[in-house]
């Protein structure tokens, strides 16, 4: 019978075998292993180094280096607010303090930073998931954030 | 039967274009009136999103912006069964390509854009999409390098290199082993042409690629898309299978014998990855590390072989000059600067979205004439030209034309085409402090000018707005933004400057904290 660890490991390899197991595709490879798992767990380096033939420093070092990957599943529904001048300009600094500081009736959710969403001309914008949010205000990340528990 | 558009552009969706199109469905269904509705890319008018469209006798009528809510209203004024132009709603626009905003353009890159399904090929093709790419298949390499030339088709992504001459030298190295690297990493702020193309015509980029391909002898093509857009990263994905399915794309492109293949690579959230260098690294599966030149990319770029490393924009303009020749394309724009220019209206303005137009454009046209002033209703304060590494500019700057040398002569630049109107509540002081900011959590970390000047700059900054030593703190900044102009590897931390001294020459007052600081050089003008 199989142990978890290996079942584990064997997504892990599957994932990185459909991309030919080319190092080029680190970026690739990583960016699947979020969307099976929701975060890249620290052990499965190991297994993708193996599989890329490179060291398991070097996918750290690609992989530290993205703000898009995560080590750690997040704890809460993460809830990306621009900062861009063009969002800045109508007002998404202000957003983004008035929704840190009632996200939820009493839930916990992480409120991340991002650099344009390219849509600019519909600021302030905010992404939940890949949902896209134009015009952005309290009540409209609210209802989505309420959609997506449904 | 009516035939109703309703975009599925992911800002038109991002203001509840889906709500509207079920809303549509529904309503119609419930009075049993037969009707199509068909997804569509944008037009660009982002501020009548979510725009709902007509086809009547063959003009396509406009309705905008559409609340869900309103729907029953508009099937009660006669959506679906009346003649649209006589339908009687305030969110009633007319006949859409009617509408100033879209009358007054000049669209060749965007002619497309919204007026079919973004992954129905026959109807590209039928609205002139290919013709360009057939005429490639017939000429010979050298010539399609020619035509790019001789359209002064320049860099869109912000450069403005000359693309003819950056065709020739990959087109000149020996070997089959080349690449053309598509650059979709759009990450300024107020920018969004590249997302709105590719989601509204993704066949347009891919022709483009293929022409690119054919002239330079490169073989395998690659998309570089930023992770924030999963919509364009789908759209292309699909329409990279069926131009493969219709033999556009394999191993005889249109059967000439000749091999094309496209591959979409996800982006992971660094700003830096639009740099050209640094989206090679990331490419590769690296940190994405910008490289010092030389070499340059069309000599040795991915994997150290000859690479031809284009904007979306450059690459979606070449089906047009191939089709329509290269001196109909330089009959457009002015001086050096030929063809036209995506512009990308953002930030606190009444009429935001997309304008394409000729190079010579004022920016008192396009801020004022196209997008109607602010969306605030405050006066006007300024606007930050060609994203977060581009100059501000106050009123008076707003009679310059859009073209690459009149800007750089005024101390500005065009960029990736964004402008971001700001009104006069804008704190100048806080945006160069995030000039600073942002070039301190987006730097790559390889050249210091730019990973430890940003954190300097942003601690002088706070200084100053704290109002310790404004006159000699405001020094040290000028003195930082001349090391990091002069020592920095790219323009990340070369033109970080940019936005921060054009805030300070512009409005001194900004910086300088009434009654802190008495040796403040504009202390006695100080804003209150």
């Amino acid at each position: 019978m199989k142990s978890a660890g290996e079942a584990a490991d064997h997504i892990i390899s599957a994932i990185c075998d459909a991309h030919d197991n080319n190092p080029a595709a680190l970026i690739e490879i990583l960016h699947d292993v979020q969307g099976q798992k929701g975060h890249v767990p620290d052990g499965d380096l190991v297994v993708i180094a193996m599989a890329l033939n490179l060291s398991r420093a070097e996918i750290f070092g690609t992989m530290s280096f993205y703000p898009d990957f995560h080590a750690q599943p997040p704890e809460a529904p993460v809830v990306k607010i621009c900062r861009g001048e063009a969002c800045q300009a109508m007002g998404a600094l202000e957003l983004a303090d008035k929704f840190a500081a009632a996200p939820m009736a009493g839930e916990p959710v992480e409120v991340e930073p991002v650099y344009c969403l390219g849509n600019c001309a519909l600021a302030p914008a905010a992404m939940i998931g890949d949902t896209l949010i134009g015009r952005a205000d309290v009540a409209r990340l609210q209802s989505v954030l309420a959609d997506l528990k449904k | 039967m009516s035939v109703i558009f309703v975009p599925n552009d992911s800002a038109a969706v991002s203001v509840g274009a889906d709500d509207v199109a079920a809303a549509i469905v529904a309503r119609a269904q419930e009075q049993n009136i037969d009707i199509e509705v068909r997804r569509n890319g944008s037009r660009g008018m982002f501020w009548l999103e979510p725009l709902v469209e007509i086809e009547h006798k063959g003009t396509r009528y406009a309705f905008g912006p559409v609340l869900p809510s309103e729907v029953p209203a508009l099937f009660a004024a006669g959506l679906a069964h009346k003649s649209p132009g006589a339908i009687d709603h305030p969110k009633a626009l007319g006949p859409t390509e009617q509408i100033d905003y879209l009358k007054n353009q000049e669209r060749l890159t965007f002619a497309r854009c919204g007026l079919a399904e973004p992954l129905d090929l026959q109807a590209y093709e039928q609205l002139g999409g290919l013709a360009g790419l057939k005429l490639a298949l017939k000429a010979t390499p050298k010539d399609i390098v020619e035509t790019i030339a001789a359209s002064g088709l320049r860099g869109r992504g912000g450069a403005g290199f000359p693309a003819g001459i950056k065709w020739k030298t990959v087109a000149d190295q020996p070997g089959s082993e080349k690449y053309i690297c598509c650059n979709a990493d759009e990450g300024d702020s107020g920018t969004f042409a590249d997302r709105l193309l590719m989601e509204a015509d993704p066949y347009c980029l891919i022709e483009g690629m293929i022409i690119a391909g054919l002239a330079t002898g490169a073989e395998r093509g690659l998309i570089y898309l930023r992770s924030e857009y999963p919509a364009a990263i789908a759209v292309m994905g699909k329409a990279i299978e069926k131009m493969s399915a219709a033999g556009w794309l394999g191993d005889d492109v249109g059967s000439c014998g000749r091999r094309f293949e496209i591959e979409v690579r996800r982006g992971a959230g660094a700003y830096i990855c639009g740099e050209e260098s640094s989206m090679l690294e990331s490419l590769e599966g690296k940190r994405g590390e910008v490289r010092a030149k030389p070499p340059i990319p069309a000599i040795s770029g991915l994997f150290g072989r000859p690479t031809l490393v284009n904007n979306v924009l450059t690459l979606a303009a070449v089906p047009w000059i191939m089709a329509h020749g290269a001196k109909a394309y330089a009959e457009y724009g002015q001086g050096r600067s030929k063809g036209t220019q995506a512009f990308q209206l953002g930030g606190n303005i009444a009429r935001g979205g997309l304008v394409e137009k000729a190079f010579g454009v004022t920016i008192r046209d396009l801020i004022e004439g196209f997008g109607g002033g602010t969306a605030s209703g405050k006066p006007f304060a300024t606007a930050q030209l060609g994203g977060p590494l581009g100059a501000y500019v106050n009123d008076e700057m707003l009679d310059l034309p859009m073209d690459y040398e009149a800007l750089a002569k005024a101390g500005a630049m065009l960029g990736h085409g964004g402008i971001i109107v700001f009104d006069d509540q804008v704190d100048m002081a806080q945006m160069a402090r995030f000039a600073f900011d942002f070039c301190a959590i987006e730097s790559c970390g390889k050249c210091t000018p730019c990973r430890i000047g940003a954190v300097r700059g942003r601690e002088t900054l706070d200084k100053i707005i704290a109002g310790d030593n404004v006159k000699e703190n405001l020094l040290l900044v000028e003195d930082l933004c001349e090391l990091m102009t002069d020592g920095s590897l790219c323009a990340m931390g070369g033109l970080t400057p940019m936005p921060v001294r054009s805030a300070i020459k512009l409005f001194p007052d900004h910086f300088a904290s009434p009654g802190a600081d008495q040796t403040a050089p504009n202390a006695a003008s100080a804003k209150l």
